[in-house]
């Protein structure tokens, strides 16, 4: 199966080890990435604050090269970025923001690019796929689900899971062995994009998750969001300074986890480029 | 010719101000037929109406038009006077020439003009106006109450002990409803068992009751006065004539680990069961998902236990027919599904509070069966998680009530008195707990209710914080109930043992299907609508079809209970009548032009319309026609609208009126 590929500015940039881990996965569940042709920014979190129809145009105008570039269904690993491409779709709905935005991104559009995130992927691969497919079941892995902000919010847009107590990579990694743990933080803010201008108050705020997945007997945190990775993995030493006590605490893509049930390994995965690791 | 008279009506200064009536009096006078033409200062007065009597009788009018205001307000009026007078009520007519002209224009000019207009075109009207009579059905002394809680009970009894039958339906195996199930009640802390236990020996007791209960509507046909209802007795697998109530089957049944719906799965009953021990009838039912005989073909100790030989696994549902003159609805309510999530749902849930994963988050039907004398617990406080006594228990107020963002604009009314009488309950029996409330607002309107609130928090000790709970966490055995005092304007988190979800009110399942079949409007929350919500209250638009209880709409006991008497009362007036009377301005088709396509029978909202067969004198079938049923029409007229043959008429509005009307304004 062939499906559009958004990777946005993380996984070709700070995140690269997500799309390694992405990338191998789904190969190996029979997925290829078709990556889009000269695509552009999503916007982030920096042009809706700026200026809304440039949020809207640039989102749209990868629409409309995956349109053109006949893809039926886009996968953006990064929560922002399919959040930003959801959210535009959701607004072309209207024929005059539709009209406006064709004459800027100068491409026809239309709403028929179905926005898929990497859970979503997997989900559509099937439960049945994905156990016939376990090689090494996730026996005695115990990992805190971590959705983050954005991955079900703003519920209206996104519709994905329960926006308050989602589920969906718990079943995913029953499916593979794992025993997910019931905890707290599954949907609090890791800080995000603060880690720029604010450090102080992300490495409150990731703290708080590590802790909490400990308190309630977690061995790992499992992610689909490439900045909640870089806050939970790649600044865990800070916070370790800051608190001596906290043991640490592996951070996972969920491809990583799913792709070592499936017989890859760490190195194919990229897990060994995470920072934290334990032996 | 016609002898038409024209009544204008000053209205006081309401009409008088902006039209002038003496010019509309003398311009009517000159219109063809109309005979005599006059300006009064209150046509409704009684003056008035005796000048319309005198007017007929001198002039031997055969047509009035009354100018003045809607028809809404005064057109029963006139043409009761004109009855009195010898006129056949339906050759009166009237002008609105208040709401739609005086009111709304200030050019005295212009508005003259137009009241002139307006009553040419009611003359006109008029003229073609037939003697009609009121259309007489006949009518069946029975009523059918569905939902046996405590609203249908009240209606049952009401209408029973006026001497009339009652056929009482209700769809779980025991009659009482939710509030069999409560503890205590607001705003006295009566025992709720104690003073509604009696009525459901009542309803049992009575002669003229007829109690169908582990039973569900399937069908209504017919029309006021003479609905067809089919019941359909769901499989009980228990002879209740025969069963004695001894016990012998229940205690001796082994499948004992089924949730119990009376205490909503806090507590355990067994595969063959009676819901709680007041339960009418006291005779037990068997579940078929949870029963070993039924399920796997084993066991059937209750069978050898049975003395009286009730046991039947053979038993199937059975159809009954019903002959009732009017139907009440009490269906009742039940709680918003806190985790429901589907797509298909209008409402969404609420994740963040954990119910469903914590034991120890609870609604308030499960609090009243922790606080119930015939609970689960024997009525002391234990979470269930562990069965420790909670010593800080949280209420939170508004789950799902008054929040657009879960799909529940509307208050569910009762959730906060029932905080506070939980609060009550739990301090005085647990001395030494904390109770805390979340609320949005306190609202306590009813008689002694706020007072009630004033005592929870004053006497007892109950702790109110104004705001919001964002979310229910659990960490070390405690649940974290993280929300907001906005009064103190802090963020507050409270450590409690228990949370009591204070749930939204929302009509029973299934009302909608049974609304349909009744023909009975509801709103977009599945609410049952009433006629007026003020003058009509248990009335619906379909005759004869009453409502009362928390169907119509979130309601306590006390209002529904009223609810049901008024409701009875409505019932008692119909079958005090000889006959029942109805407007005679219903659809009629000429069958001779009639082509038989039956796009008014598909039009039809009230399934009034049905084929009938033409036949020769030799009784051959020569060909089909719409025929209207008079007992259901109720004069909308979409079938005249819809009619390509022009067959379809509609009395007191015909087509010739109508046009009449129209050619007047050329």
């Amino acid at each position: 199966m062939k499906i559009g590929y958004y990777p946005g500015c993380a996984l070709h940039g700070s995140s690269n080890d997500y799309e390694q881990s992405v990338r191998a996965c789904l190969q190996q569940l029979g997925i290829q990435l078709d990556e889009l042709d000269e695509w552009i920014c999503c916007g982030a979190t920096a042009a809706h604050m700026l200026n809304a129809r440039l949020a809207t145009a640039l989102p749209a105008r990868n629409l409309a090269l995956a349109r053109q570039q006949g893809h039926e269904q886009l996968l953006a690993p990064c929560p922002m970025c399919s959040m930003q491409l959801l959210k535009a779709n959701a607004e072309l709905h209207d024929r005059r923001v539709r009209c406006e935005m064709s004459e800027i991104v100068e491409l026809p559009l239309d709403a028929s690019v179905q926005v898929l995130n990497l859970i979503e992927v997997l989900q559509q691969v099937s439960c049945e796929e994905i156990r016939h497919k376990i090689a090494v079941p996730l026996e005695g892995w115990q990992p805190a689900c971590y959705y983050g902000c954005l991955l079900t919010r703003p519920p209206s847009i996104v519709r994905f899971d329960d926006p308050e107590h989602p589920q969906s990579m718990e079943t995913l990694l029953r499916i593979c062995g794992a025993e997910p743990v019931s905890w707290n933080s599954a949907t609090r803010c890791c800080g995000a994009g603060m880690t720029v201008a604010n450090e102080e108050t992300v490495l409150e705020l990731s703290h708080q998750i590590l802790a909490d997945a400990h308190a309630h007997g977690a061995n790992c945190i499992v992610v689909a969001c490439p900045m909640c990775h870089v806050n939970l993995d790649m600044k865990q030493g800070a916070i370790q300074r800051r608190d001596e006590s906290l043991p640490a605490m592996p951070v996972y893509y969920l491809t990583d986890l799913v792709g070592r049930a499936i017989g890859l390994d760490d190195r194919q995965l990229g897990i060994d480029r995470h920072f934290v690791t334990v032996g | 010719m016609a002898r038409i008279g024209v009544f204008t009506c000053w209205c006081g200064e309401n009409i008088a101000r902006t039209v002038d009536v003496q010019h509309v009096a003398e311009a009517l006078a000159a219109e063809p037929g109309v005979v005599c033409s006059l300006a009064f200062k209150y046509m409704c007065s009684e003056p008035g109406q005796s000048l319309l009597s005198r007017k007929i009788a001198e002039e031997r009018l055969d047509g009035l038009v009354v100018a003045s205001c809607s028809p809404h307000m005064h057109l029963r009026t006139f043409r009761k006077a004109a009855e009195t007078a010898g006129l056949n009520p339906y050759l009166v007519e009237m002008a609105n020439i208040r709401e739609q002209c005086s009111w709304v224009h200030h050019d005295r000019k212009l508005a003259t003009d137009k009241a002139i207009e307006l009553v040419r075109m009611s003359v006109a009207k008029v003229r073609h106006n037939q003697p009609l009579n009121p259309i007489r059905v006949p009518i069946v002394r029975r009523a059918l109450v569905i939902g046996g809680g405590v609203a249908g009970i009240q209606a049952a009894l009401d209408i029973a002990d006026a001497g009339y039958r009652v056929v009482l339906v209700e769809r779980e195996p025991s009659i009482g409803g939710k509030m069999a199930g409560l503890s205590e009640t607001f705003p006295t802390l009566d025992c709720s068992q104690c003073i509604l236990t009696p009525r459901m020996v009542d309803v049992a007791q009575h002669p003229h009751i007829t109690l169908h209960t582990y039973s569900e509507v399937e069908s209504v046909e017919g029309y006021l006065g003479s609905f067809r209802v089919t019941v359909r007795k769901k499989a009980r697998y228990v002879d209740i004539d025969r069963c004695t109530g001894c016990g012998e089957c229940w205690t001796s049944c082994p499948s004992g680990k089924n949730a119990s719906e009376f205490d909503f799965g806090l507590g355990r009953r067994k595969a063959i069961y009676v819901p709680f021990p007041q339960a009418v009838p006291a005779r037990p039912v068997i579940d078929a998902k949870a029963c070993l005989k039924l399920t796997r073909n084993r066991c059937g100790v209750c069978l050898k236990k049975c003395q009286a030989g009730a046991i039947n696994f053979e038993d199937q549902d059975q159809m009954i027919e019903e002959e009732v003159g009017a139907i009440v609805v009490a269906t009742g309510y039940e709680l918003y599904d806190i985790k429901a999530r589907d797509a298909g749902s209008s409402v969404s849930g609420y994740g963040e509070y954990g119910y469903g994963r914590y034991a120890d988050v609870i609604d308030s039907l499960q609090f009243e069966r922790l606080a119930s004398a015939s609970g689960p617990t024997g009525g002391k406080i234990e979470r269930p998680s562990d069965g420790r006594e909670p010593k800080t228990v949280v209420f939170v107020s508004c789950v799902g009530s008054r929040d657009r963002a879960k799909g529940i604009p509307y208050c569910s009314k009762i959730c906060c008195m029932v905080n506070a009488k939980h609060t009550m309950l739990y301090r005085h029996k647990v001395h030494d707990g904390e109770a805390h409330v979340f609320y949005m607002d306190v609202r306590a309107g009813g008689k002694n209710y706020d007072e009630f609130v004033r005592r929870a928090i004053e006497q007892d000790g109950a702790r109110y914080h104004r705001g919001r709970v964002s979310e229910i966490l659990e960490q070390d055995g405690k649940l974290l109930v993280r929300g907001i005092d906005t009064l103190a304007a802090v963020p507050l988190t409270i450590a409690a043992d228990m949370v009591v979800l204070a749930n939204a009110m929302v009509p029973a399942r299934g009302v909608q299907q049974l609304a349909q079949k009744l023909n009975v409007g509801y709103d977009e929350h599945g609410f049952l609508s009433e006629s007026h919500p003020k003058l009509r209250p248990v009335e619906t638009n379909a005759a004869g079809v009453f409502v009362c209880g928390a169907c119509q709409g979130p309601k306590d006991i006390p209002e529904s209970v009223a609810q049901a008497s008024a409701a009875a009362g409505k019932v008692l007036v119909m079958f005090a009548r000889d006959h029942l009377t109805r407007e005679p301005e219903i659809a009629c088709i000429d069958q001779r032009s009639c082509s038989g396509c039956f796009t008014c029978l598909q039009a039809c909202p009230y399934q009034a319309i049905s084929r009938q067969e033409i036949t020769d004198r030799a009784g051959q079938v020569l060909r089909y026609a719409a025929q209207v049923n008079p007992g259901l029409c109720m004069g909308c007229g979409t079938c005249v609208a819809v009619c390509r043959s022009k067959s379809a008429d509609l009395a007191g509005f015909s087509e010739q009126q109508v046009y009449g009307m129209v050619e007047s304004l050329a």
